[in-house]
């Protein structure tokens, strides 16, 4: 590795801290400023009838006896040691909350992202191929249907449909955890399927336009005249030079929006009753389990910046000259 | 097909592009023959019609464009008959296509060796490794060193006269009967520009190509083709052997055009730019006091550590009041650098730039008040100039952020400095895409001299414009030269608009002045290795 590249490695990582530091002070303070604390959300208005020594004792017991500026330096010194802390509601570490919810997140994401792919690139082609006619405005109203109609709204629809047309519900079930079993997984991927569909809809719009600007772009270019020029068929032509270079932007789109559906899809999660990552900081914050807040929070600005990172070097299997440089 | 029949026989042909406004004729009753082997050179203007009758050939027309009238045959079949497939087998194999960009018509995510085997593949000449084999071949061909390795890199890494070499390679892999080459060296550097074009002549000599060779470049034209065919609006004015058409030229458009070759005609030295013993006599005396700006010992290093490398290692120059200094060399020999760092939009390493005798001090404020005694002309009239500014805008803003005047006059300013770039009062108003590259170089000339300037910089100030345009912008200067006791630093590739303007030539390479001298000493009589290889590349014509 070259000085200039492990310098460049250095700062990167440096920024990664920077990140997460900042990501870490903002959702401490901002937990804080919501009304209420652990008390008041395990008791309720019972919490008034507690003695002045009931509530030392249980300030004491969550930890939030201590000054803010103390509390902080103790969770991030926890953090560093790899101790993600301690769910007071369900009495397990946030680190094994974590490690079952975060799979199940992932898994989401990544069967979103293909849906996406699997719709977008076709229909911002599509569009591409005849642009300004009827197929260009079917395209682009897919695309605008994909951006504006609510992620709760699909999956409302879909599941309902599902279920009162066609009898289909897996969601109805326990979430059925893949690598338990073959007949887990098939469960497993049929409750994935409708909230895979909603997010990756969604998604599909802003790689459909992406594709679409892309590929108009690409299509004017010289070296694609001159392929032209050589003899190259209509069909080749698309495929190894357009598509091949309109797919660099689409790949940072992809990354981007990969990022975003990692940080958990709260809304669908929650409909489709998915163990994910954004219904544990759902459930975290209405019981005011701070831990579990915090800790997953950063759990999932971490997983972002590495997506990022990894977007980076997907783009350099794509773009040779991002190799170079 | 008899064997005599030609490898490419025009006929009448009328090529018009639809917009809004209706159809409007770009091509309008073009006839010609090219034979078997035989080189004709289509030489133009920018919108003279000659790159649209080479795109219609192939048929690679933009979609507005249609072919209205006449018939283009190649290989005893009209091309604008073809169905789209046997359209497709004739690309390529029948008339192959050198392009004009080598930096643009390149795949830049497909290696070079994939790219030139596509043609073998697409054609059933040979696929896989025997097509990757012979692609290797090819490169080897054009003088590409390491061939094998290097097919497997990707465009980037090649240089514009290596890419251009390949390609070459590309155009002539299926050897097609019939090369177009579309401006294939305007790109390039004048002595890359040489090795390039006598690789396409060693190459389709051998194979008996016919080439279509699209030029702006009547020198080069008649240096490298047989018959040499003149466009002007839409239509051939001329066409004669090369020979005829430069010594001989029947039409005043072809006069006018060879009229406007900077140093075939003017003798250096005898325009008001450089007029003779006036200016030197005041010049003179000028610079033994102080030169108006002097350059010393600068240095400019990019990048760090191994990887460190001088742009400008070491330049001196001394600019008089009121004279024109002229730096040429190759890209990529600091030039430009030099330039920019005297505009105070690069900073040195090291070394010292003098204004009237005092050394340029860093901070905003010292920077400011000297860009408002050195101002730039850039060489892209299309990218120098904000489109969404109107022209009096532009020309006015250097006046606002020196504070200079109020809005009413600065609108007189700019009213009168149009006026001296000879563009017409009502461009004020007018937004830049509405301009031709003349016009909006004017407009830039306009602007550079808003703020009355000591020295203006023109950094290949009239690379980018047509030959006859060309021409105007030179006169332009040195009648503003001669009115407002202008001076100069031309920074340029063009050793014979060089030696036209200038009272003082320095030879750039690899970051330092090689060779200095007057335009006469250093074009009579060059002492350099360098120097000789770049005045020897210059076209000459038959």
């Amino acid at each position: 590795m070259t000085s200039q590249a492990l310098r460049r490695l250095t700062w990167r990582l440096v920024a990664v801290a920077a990140t997460l530091f900042g990501v870490a002070l903002l959702v401490f303070v901002m937990l804080r400023a919501i009304p209420g604390d652990q008390i008041t959300a395990s008791l309720g208005t019972e919490a008034a009838a507690l003695t002045p020594g009931q509530q030392a004792a249980l300030r004491e017991y969550y930890g939030i006896d201590q000054p803010l500026v103390a509390q902080f330096f103790s969770w991030l010194g926890e953090l560093v040691q790899g101790n993600l802390g301690w769910s007071v509601r369900s009495r397990t570490s946030v680190a094994s909350l974590t490690m079952s919810a975060l799979p199940v997140t992932l898994e989401l994401a990544l069967l979103s992202i293909l849906v996406a792919l699997a719709i977008g690139i076709p229909v911002g082609m599509l569009a591409a191929a005849a642009p300004n006619t009827w197929r260009d405005g079917l395209g682009q109203l897919v695309a605008l249907l994909g951006l504006s109609v609510p992620a709760f709204l699909l999956a409302s629809f879909l599941l309902t449909y599902a279920a009162s047309g066609v009898g289909f519900n897996p969601n109805g079930q326990p979430y059925a955890v893949p690598w338990d079993s073959v007949s887990a997984l098939g469960l497993n991927l049929q409750q994935m399927l409708l909230p895979a569909l909603t997010l990756g809809f969604g998604i599909a719009a802003p790689i459909a336009r992406t594709t679409r600007t892309a590929v108009l772009s690409v299509r004017d270019e010289d070296f694609v005249r001159t392929a032209r020029a050589k003899g190259v068929g209509e069909r080749r032509l698309r495929r190894r030079h357009v598509l091949r270079n309109a797919l660099l932007p689409v790949t940072t789109m992809t990354g981007l929006q990969l990022g975003y559906l990692l940080g958990g899809a709260v809304v669908v999660e929650q409909i489709f009753s998915l163990p994910g990552i954004g219904r544990q900081v759902l459930l975290g914050i209405q019981q005011k389990d701070y831990a579990v807040v915090q800790s997953t929070v950063l759990v999932i600005a971490l997983a972002f910046v590495l997506v990022n990172i990894v977007t980076d070097l997907a783009y350099r299997v794509v773009d040779p000259r991002v190799r170079a440089s | 097909m008899t064997h005599d029949a030609p490898a490419l026989s025009i006929t009448d042909l009328h090529i018009g592009f639809r917009s809004r406004r209706g159809l409007s004729t770009a091509v309008r009753g073009v006839s010609f023959d090219i034979a078997r082997g035989e080189t004709l050179a289509l030489v133009g203007e920018s919108g003279s019609g000659k790159s649209t009758t080479a795109a219609a050939v192939n048929r690679l027309l933009p979609d507005t464009a249609e072919i209205s009238e006449g018939s283009i045959v190649v290989a005893g079949r009209d091309v604008a008959a073809l169905a789209p497939r046997e359209l497709q087998a004739l690309r390529g194999a029948g008339i192959g296509l050198v392009p004009q960009d080598p930096m643009t018509n390149l795949n830049p995510v497909m290696r070079i060796g994939d790219q030139i085997a596509e043609a073998f593949e697409v054609h059933d000449v040979a696929t896989g490794s025997q097509a990757h084999d012979r692609a290797v071949q090819l490169l080897e061909a054009v003088g590409i060193p390491d061939a094998a390795t290097r097919a497997r890199q990707y465009p980037h890494e090649f240089s514009g006269g290596m890419r251009q070499r390949v390609l070459i390679a590309m155009g002539l892999a299926c050897k097609p009967a019939l090369l177009i080459a579309d401006e294939p060296t305007s790109a390039l550097d004048v002595t890359v520009q040489r090795r390039v074009l006598d690789l396409l002549a060693d190459l389709t000599d051998e194979m008996g190509t016919a080439v279509l060779l699209i030029t702006h470049d009547l020198t080069l034209a008649a240096e490298r083709a047989d018959r040499v065919a003149v466009m002007q609006a839409g239509e051939i004015v001329e066409i004669g052997t090369a020979h005829d058409v430069m010594h001989a030229p029947q039409h005043d458009y072809t006069r006018r055009l060879l009229a406007a070759i900077p140093g075939t005609t003017a003798t250096p030295r005898d325009q008001p730019a450089s007029s003779g013993t006036e200016s030197s006599g005041t010049g003179s005396s000028g610079a033994a006091a102080t030169p108006l700006v002097e350059v010393r010992d600068l240095v400019k290093v990019y990048g760090g550590g191994t990887k460190a490398y001088a742009a400008v290692d070491g330049v001196s120059l001394t600019i008089p009041a009121g004279r024109t200094v002229s730096v040429v060399g190759e890209s990529g020999s600091g030039k430009s650098t030099v330039a920019n760092m005297l505009l105070g939009l690069v900073e040195p390493t090291s070394g010292t730039v003098l204004v009237d005798g005092q050394p340029v001090a860093g901070g905003r404020r010292a920077l400011k008040a000297v860009r408002r005694r050195i101002q730039p002309v850039f060489q892209n009239p299309y990218a120098s100039l904000d489109p969404r500014f109107t022209v009096g805008r532009s020309v006015a803003e250097p006046m606002g952020v020196h504070g200079i005047g109020d809005k009413a006059s600065r609108r007189a300013r700019v009213a009168e400095l149009l006026e001296q770039v000879a563009l017409p009062a009502d461009v004020a108003d007018r937004h830049p895409h509405q301009l031709s590259g003349g016009q909006r170089q004017r407009v830039a000339i306009a602007r550079a001299l808003s703020l009355e300037p000591d020295l203006v910089v023109l950094d290949e100030a009239v690379s980018a414009l047509d030959v006859l345009v060309q021409q105007q912008i030179l006169e332009l200067l040195a009648r503003l030269q001669s009115e407002l006791g202008l001076a100069y630093l031309f920074i340029s590739h063009d050793l014979a608009v060089v030696r036209m303007i200038s009272d003082e030539v320095h030879v750039m390479q690899q970051g330092r002045i090689v060779e200095s001298g007057s335009p006469e000493a250093l074009f009579s009589s060059p002492q350099e290795d360098y120097t000789q290889e770049l005045l020897s590349a210059i076209p000459r014509g038959a």
